[in-house]
């Protein structure tokens, strides 16, 4: 295997008394899709900023692409794309104007920038806004804008904190097709997320954050295989009496989370499960069989759902 | 085609300075191409009126000012003043309310801290633009009072170059001192020092009328420098006090961009 293009072992970061990233190590290789998934909190974000050379760190080390992103600062900032979780746009430039001022930074040349800003117009969608001030854009448009800014200087890594936050389900599945076709491309995502669906949609391997420590590391299928059952039966029978029927449903299946709407049976076969309890003499207010998820995967790491 | 990376690489730069803070005057063109022109005006306008005010005004009451061995038509005597408060306002303009804006609100300066820029790039870009918009100030306040005819001689045109330090001083400063504050009320403090500084530091009267200890306090300030160094090259009375004015800046411009550029650098890179 090559050498990684980001290398993170022990990294520490401490505000204070409070320890927001403790101990964490990982790998990052050339194109590859990779994600830390956790709760607001778990430390995603400050781990970003380490990465992003925009923060400094208070023990271990990290290497992007064999540099020290605390001693190389600006160089290491040439190699990346950032989208932050707040747009941070310049609301007084335009759409266009936008792409070309952030190329400028990086000291590109201004017909490289403007040949490049219709490529990205493309890849963002945004050809008819160009001329629009990004004031008046959409929350979704806002956030491809800043993407596609974030590619302006062709960066090796494109780093992503909660790209889709904040966005309703049609921008989300927009953002992620785009996203998707970065990956195909071929340039390595690193993204936060506190939404399962995201991570198993775009990450081929992910970590699983909660209160500064690496929980689990894998592919989210594998984490899911080796984490939870393959279905899971959903439960509800009242919210007094899934307290009182839960002692019996646990000696059914494998394992059994009780969250205070709904009991989550963990089964290799979900409908069997349901008819078995039918049997019993159960009769729930409503069930629901599915395959398992990240979700159950943290709850099963954490003991708490990832959206609180 | 250079790369972002080859770029950086070549500038083999710090990890305070990329070599590149004219990028920032060319954001700041963008953007003040499209923005509204009114705040412009009236800053430029302000020493004006009080051109029209005092020297017409007043100044028919006043007649005739003393200062050393010199007497001189009242509105001859603040015309200079002036020059270099307009030159202040330019320059506190933008270093002080627009800075304000983009650290807290815009957050322009953590966008451009995550581009290969760093923050001695960023305070020295944002203080040319707010020098330069100062500058153009005390020009336009210069073709005023020439076409007044309140200029004594081709030489006043060396009370640019004068006005231009005065200021790049103010601008270095306010961005420094604007980089501490969080909130609208602390920069209401900005203004409540520098309207009595404006009113007393010698462009409307001399100095020399207060009583000892307060003329002491207003020859520390720096806008007494300013208005002292501009009327200097005003009417060519160049002594060698004006070095002390001259240096009084430097060291003040110095100070702003060191200040500014670990502020940034402790806001946005911590």
């Amino acid at each position: 295997m090559s050498k990684p293009l980001i290398s993170v072992r022990g990294l520490t970061k401490k505000f204070g008394d409070f320890t927001a990233v403790d101990g964490i190590d990982f790998d990052v290789a050339k194109g590859e899709s990779f994600g830390l998934l956790g709760p607001n909190g778990a430390g995603k974000s400050t781990t970003m900023r380490i990465l992003a050379a925009t923060s400094t760190r208070t023990s271990g080390t990290v290497e992007i692409l064999d540099k020290d992103p605390e001693l190389f600062g600006p160089l290491v900032r040439a190699h990346l794309g950032v989208v932050p979780q707040q747009d941070n746009l310049d609301n007084e430039l335009t759409v266009s104007e936008n792409l070309f001022i952030y190329g400028r930074y990086f000291g590109l040349s201004k017909k490289f920038i403007k040949n490049k800003i219709e490529e990205l117009l493309e890849f963002a969608q945004l050809e008819e806004k160009r001329d629009v001030k990004v004031e008046a854009l959409s929350g979704g448009m806002k956030r491809r804008l800043t993407i596609a800014r974030g590619l302006v200087s062709e960066p090796d890594i494109l780093l992503l904190d909660e790209p889709t936050t904040g966005l309703d389900p049609q921008a989300r599945h927009i953002l992620w097709d785009r996203l998707f076709r970065l990956k195909e491309q071929g340039v390595t995502l690193v993204l936060t997320t506190h939404f399962m669906d995201e991570a198993e949609q775009l990450c081929d391997r992910l970590v699983v954050m909660d209160k500064g420590a690496i929980m689990a590391e894998g592919s989210p299928a594998g984490l899911i295989k080796q984490y939870s059952s393959k279905e899971v039966l959903e439960v509800r029978f009242g919210s007094d009496r899934n307290k009182e029927v839960a002692p019996q449903l646990a000696t059914m299946c494998e394992r059994m989370e009780t969250l205070p709407d709904r009991l989550l049976m963990y089964t290799e076969d979900g409908e069997a499960l349901l008819e078995k309890i039918t049997h019993a003499g159960m009769h729930a207010t409503t069930s629901l069989v599915r395959r398992s998820s990240l979700e159950d995967v943290f709850l099963r790491l954490t003991g708490r759902t990832l959206i609180e | 085609m250079r790369t972002a990376v080859e770029i950086a690489e070549s500038r083999k730069s710090s990890a305070m300075y990329a070599g590149r803070s004219h990028v920032l005057l060319e954001r700041g063109w963008l953007a003040f191409r499209s923005s509204t022109w009114i705040p412009v005006v009236t800053g430029f306008l302000e020493p004006v009126l009080f051109l029209l005010a005092f020297g017409y005004g007043m100044g028919t009451l006043i007649g005739d000012v003393t200062t050393g061995t010199t007497t001189m038509d009242y509105t001859l005597f603040i015309a200079p003043g002036l020059l270099a408060n307009s030159a202040m306002n330019g320059a506190i303009y933008d270093s002080t309310w627009n800075v304000f804006w983009k650290l807290n609100e815009s957050k322009l300066y953590k966008t451009m801290l995550s581009t290969p820029l760093g923050p001695l790039d960023i305070a020295l870009g944002e203080i040319t633009w707010a020098l330069i918009r100062g500058l153009v100030y005390s020009l336009g306040f210069l073709t005023v009072v020439t076409a007044l005819g309140l200029t004594p001689s081709f030489w006043a045109i060396l009370a640019i170059p004068a006005a231009s330090l005065v200021a790049f001083g103010f601008a270095s400063f306010g961005m420094a001192i604007t980089s501490f504050f969080k909130t609208y009320q602390q920069m209401g403090f900005i203004n409540f020092v520098l309207l009595p500084m404006t009113l007393f530091s010698g462009s409307l009267y001399p100095i020399s009328v207060y009583p000892d200890w307060l003329e002491r306090i207003i020859m520390a300030l720096p806008l007494w420098h300013g208005i002292e160094m501009v009327r200097a090259f005003w009417f060519g009375n160049i002594t060698s006090g004006v070095l002390v004015h001259i240096a009084y800046f430097l060291v003040m411009i110095a100070t702003g961009l060191f200040v500014t550029s670990r502020r940034l650098r402790a806001l946005f890179l911590r």
